[in-house]
């Protein structure tokens, strides 16, 4: 007989190990199969719950004008996400979990956490800037980027290093002013002290500074040699005229960032954030590493490496195995219950080509128009009806049919994979993610007859 | 018989006893230009975006700052050499094809492909063929012709191997390094003792498989295949071995693709014929797994290479396919305490990392804990060379760390150099699942 388990997650994304680790709490024997390392890799580590509020689709609002639209979308971020969760579109998934479900992934991911993220404390959004220099709400972020907050009054400089191309430091401290923060934000760029090649890898730099490995520094002059950390402050110094803050791109040590902050701290005399950004992201790292790490604790097996491509149907219509597929040869993983956390369109859990959209594995149906010039705006920063491209479901997270019934009794879908949300417009990728993840893990795990 | 090979519905594509590699009417923007005979992995280069993941997943970047990763290794050098007036760059010979890079990438970039097909063209084109360099490699690709003749004396190789001026000759000769110790050769190899009991002991109509045991558990620890056709004739199953070469991963590795072709069509051969025959490969080592499966249908074409690909299993992982491995582990029982296991990157990639750990969890008297991702950093031939040796052991010593953390005294792991490396750096004994298996399912005793 086959590879058997209570409940197989298929994607190993923040969804996918939320609902595998909820699963696994309820006494559920859960094995996660995921194609490549997990996205979190990509991810900036910063967790949204509701930055902004959707833009109504065109079916709710009609032709609306310009001014139309000015009056009914408030501009500007969401102070508490919370508050507008029961006014979303019915097809959003924050109504399919409620207000409650979103709480308690919130509490699921702080003890997940620990006190590697804040945020906690408080319902309302923290606005925390990114590498491009734009201000972000979100409800929970890395204790590294708490000193960043865009709503703290202290002035702040802003070190990118020469050969970090994703982090233009002058750049971004003049978009963080355009965008009216309280605060003075300038910019200098560096280069990072030691003799690294020029296309040093990120974690590179950071496995530098986690180990304070001694780094020669040019003097006027004569040449010296110092630890990193001490090497970066003796760096930045020249530049800081009196900012009470310090922010550098998120490489501050892949393990020992707190460390590393505190030190830098204590040299330059001033608080020390990390910027999140872009792929390969150390905040993304170090977040797949507390849940890869939650999931172990709490039993959950792993396979990675190859991609799920189908499944097989058991008597009743129901889903008896995914098969992952391997050079040709395809290798069955049977379950009880499933949770489908492929992603959406960029994560590939939803497919399409001129002909339509697709959810690939289950063949689930996405609704979309026929018509595929229906399937963006016009305007590239537009309300694309693409964004929101992915299943529809019950209310226990199962894909509907194009007749509306569950297209399976036991499979459930999180995440990205879900439509009726734009996770990018709307910011609430990450806490669309969990919630949906929690839910669909231990509704999955209430189905499994096997656990006592 | 699993679903695996009983597909529900005949005309599955994924069932494949025949070749089926690409489906020929899918367009690729390649058909557009001229000459598309040579390999052409352009579309493969297009899809990369630069996030740079797979350069943070490398462990020879980790710790060689020379080395420009694979991200550099792949599209980028493909991009370059397509331009007549440059040469393939010698940094990826320091690449260890480990094959990381490939699980990192989130767009399926093909690049251990794009590094084999690289590094081959610069052994061909760029190396001398009387360079220190290029004579060492070419020996250590081709392990098999040494320890064949090895073998022939074990106890005489294994003294004159194991003497410090040999090696010393060695190192200051062949750019050997002196620090390892020279695998031991066994007294009888596999095949002789395979011989020697008169092949199978079971025969099968429905049950079968062909053993590829590749050099390593041949000539230097026989114990390993032994294990493996124990078990698998306690499962009912009827094992063949038939005649085959080296599986080519330390030519992949050396770049001497024309040694490894010359091996692959030899190995694709004698093993597509019994894939026919409702024959499934089995191999004990997951790099010469890895080979068949991914590495000849991605670099050759030869008539079986598909099927070949589509039929060869890791030992374990078709036993969990096919029986009820965990129910028998259940019920058994053995004394073999505490292992530290590591995955080998080839293991890891082909989606096997948790098996063994998993296998182990549900049997009495053993236990297995993961030591962590990290390589071991031998990666075959490379940590021999005497100017790897210590990025080698640089890469691993968060594995000898790790293994030295946990409260097991013995390791564990199903690639014979990541074995070797593991017991370099912390002196443990080292066994591959298999023989625990054996010793739990079907015991001391038999032949």
């Amino acid at each position: 007989m086959a590879i058997e388990d209570d409940v197989t997650v298929i994607g190993g994304g923040i969804a996918g190990m939320t609902a595998a680790l909820a699963a696994a709490r309820e006494g559920a024997a859960v094995r996660v199969l995921s194609h490549k390392d997990s996205t979190l890799r990509s991810a900036s580590g910063l967790v949204d719950v509701l930055g902004y509020p959707p833009r109504s689709s065109d079916d709710e609002r009609g032709e609306g004008s310009a001014s139309e639209e000015s009056e009914t979308t408030p501009d500007g971020p969401l102070a508490d996400p919370f508050d507008a969760i029961p006014a979303l579109p019915e097809s959003h998934p924050y109504r399919t979990v409620g207000v409650e479900g979103v709480r308690e992934a919130l509490t699921l991911f702080d003890e997940v956490v620990g006190d590697r993220y804040r945020g906690g404390h408080t319902d309302r959004n923290a606005l925390v800037p990114t590498h491009g220099g734009a201000v972000k709400p979100t409800a929970r972020y890395p204790a590294s980027a708490a000193e960043g907050l865009a709503s703290d009054d202290r002035n702040a400089l802003l070190v990118g290093f020469e050969t970090v191309t994703d982090f233009d430091a002058p750049l971004a401290a003049a978009h963080l002013e355009s965008a009216g923060v309280p605060f003075v934000a300038r910019g200098a760029t560096v280069s990072f002290p030691g003799d690294f090649r020029v296309d040093a890898k990120i974690t590179r730099l950071a496995d530098a500074l986690d180990a304070d490995e001694r780094v020669s520094i040019e003097g006027d002059g004569y040449t010296t040699e110092l630890p990193a950390r001490k090497a970066l402050a003796e760096t930045v110094k020249p530049h800081l005229r009196g900012e009470a803050r310090v922010g550098f791109p998120a490489i501050l040590g892949q393990h020992e960032t707190e460390a590393v902050r505190a030190d830098l701290e204590s040299e330059l005399g001033a608080a020390v954030f990390e910027v999140p950004m872009g792929p390969p992201s150390l905040p993304g790292m170090r977040l797949e590493g507390a849940f890869l790490a939650a999931c172990r604790d709490a039993g959950v097996r792993f396979t990675t490496g190859n991609p799920v491509v189908g499944y097989e149907e058991d008597d009743s219509g129901a889903v008896a195995a995914v098969r992952v597929e391997r050079n040709g040869a395809t290798i069955p993983f049977h379950a009880d219950q499933f949770v489908l956390a492929t992603g959406g369109l960029v994560g590939k859990g939803i497919d399409s080509d001129r002909e339509g959209v697709e959810e690939p594995i289950f063949d689930c149906h996405v609704p979309h128009s026929g018509d595929r010039y229906d399937w963006f705006a016009d305007d590239a920063f537009g309300d694309h009806p693409f964004a929101r491209f992915g299943v529809e479901t019950d209310d226990e997270l199962r894909p509907l049919d194009a007749g509306g019934e569950p297209e399976f009794e036991n499979v459930r879908a999180a995440g990205a994979v879900l439509g009726g949300y734009d996770f990018a417009a709307e910011k609430s990728g990450s806490g669309v993610s969990l919630a949906t993840g929690r839910t669909a893990g231990r509704s999955a795990a209430s189905e499994v007859t096997t656990y006592e | 018989m699993s679903d695996a090979e009983q597909p529900t519905d005949a005309s599955d594509v994924t069932d494949v006893r025949e070749e089926e590699t690409v489906s020929d009417d899918e367009f690729e923007p390649v058909q557009v230009f001229p000459e598309s005979e040579e390999m052409d992995l352009r579309p493969g280069s297009d899809d990369c975006y630069k996030c740079s993941t797979c350069d943070t997943n490398c462990p020879v970047a980790e710790v060689d700052d020379d080395f420009p990763g694979p991200k550099f290794q792949g599209p980028e050098q493909w991009r370059l050499k397509r331009k007549e007036d440059h040469d393939v760059d010698d940094s990826v010979m320091s690449c260890s094809n480990c094959m990381r890079c490939d699980s990192a990438c989130p767009s399926d970039v093909p690049l251990s492909q794009m590094h084999n097909t690289a590094r081959g063209e610069y052994v061909e084109d760029q190396m001398e063929k009387f360079s220190r360099e290029y004579v060492r490699n070419r020996i250590l690709a081709n392990y098999r012709t040494m320890a064949e003749l090895g073998s022939k004396v074990p106890r005489l190789t294994n003294f004159l191997m194991g003497n410090s001026l040999v090696q010393a000759a060695n190192e200051k000769l062949l750019g050997i390094t002196a620090e390892r110790e020279f695998p031991e050769f066994a007294e009888e190899t596999f095949r002789e003792w395979w011989d020697e009991r008169g092949g199978p002991q079971v025969r099968s109509e429905d049950k079968r498989v062909a053993y590829f045991h590749g050099c390593y558990s041949n000539y230097n620890t026989p114990e390993v295949g032994k294990a493996m056709v124990r078990l698998f004739e306690h499962f009912g199953y009827e094992v063949v071995v038939p005649v085959q070469r080296c599986s080519g991963t330390p030519m992949f590795a050396n770049g001497m693709l024309d040694d490894a072709k010359r091996a692959a069509g030899v190995n694709v051969e004698n093993f597509s014929g019994l894939v026919e025959e409702g024959y499934d490969v089995i191999a004990s080592c997951t790099s010469c797994s890895m080979s068949l499966r991914q590495e000849y249908p991605e670099l050759f074409s030869y008539d079986g290479t598909a099927s070949v690909a589509a039929h060869t299993y890791e030992a374990l992982e078709y036993l969990r396919l096919h029986e009820d491995l965990e129910g028998a582990l259940e019920s058994a029982e053995v004394d073999a305490g505490e292992f530290a296991y590591h995955a080998p990157c080839h293991a890891r990639n082909q989606g096997l990392a948790g098996q063994a750990v998993e296998l182990l969890d549900g049997l009495s008297g053993a236990n297995a804990e993961d030591v962590g991702e990290s390589c071991s950093g031998i990666s075959g031939t490379y940590g021999w060379k005497e100017e790897k040796y210590e990025t080698s052991m640089k890469i691993g010593e968060e594995m000898f760390e790790h293994m030295e953390e946990t409260d097991a005294e013995t390791g564990m792991t199903e690639c014979p150099t990541c074995a070797m490396q593991m017991e370099h750096g912390t002196g443990y004994e080292i066994r591959h699942p298999l023989e625990v298996l054996e010793e739990a399912l079907v015991g001391e005793g038999s032949n």
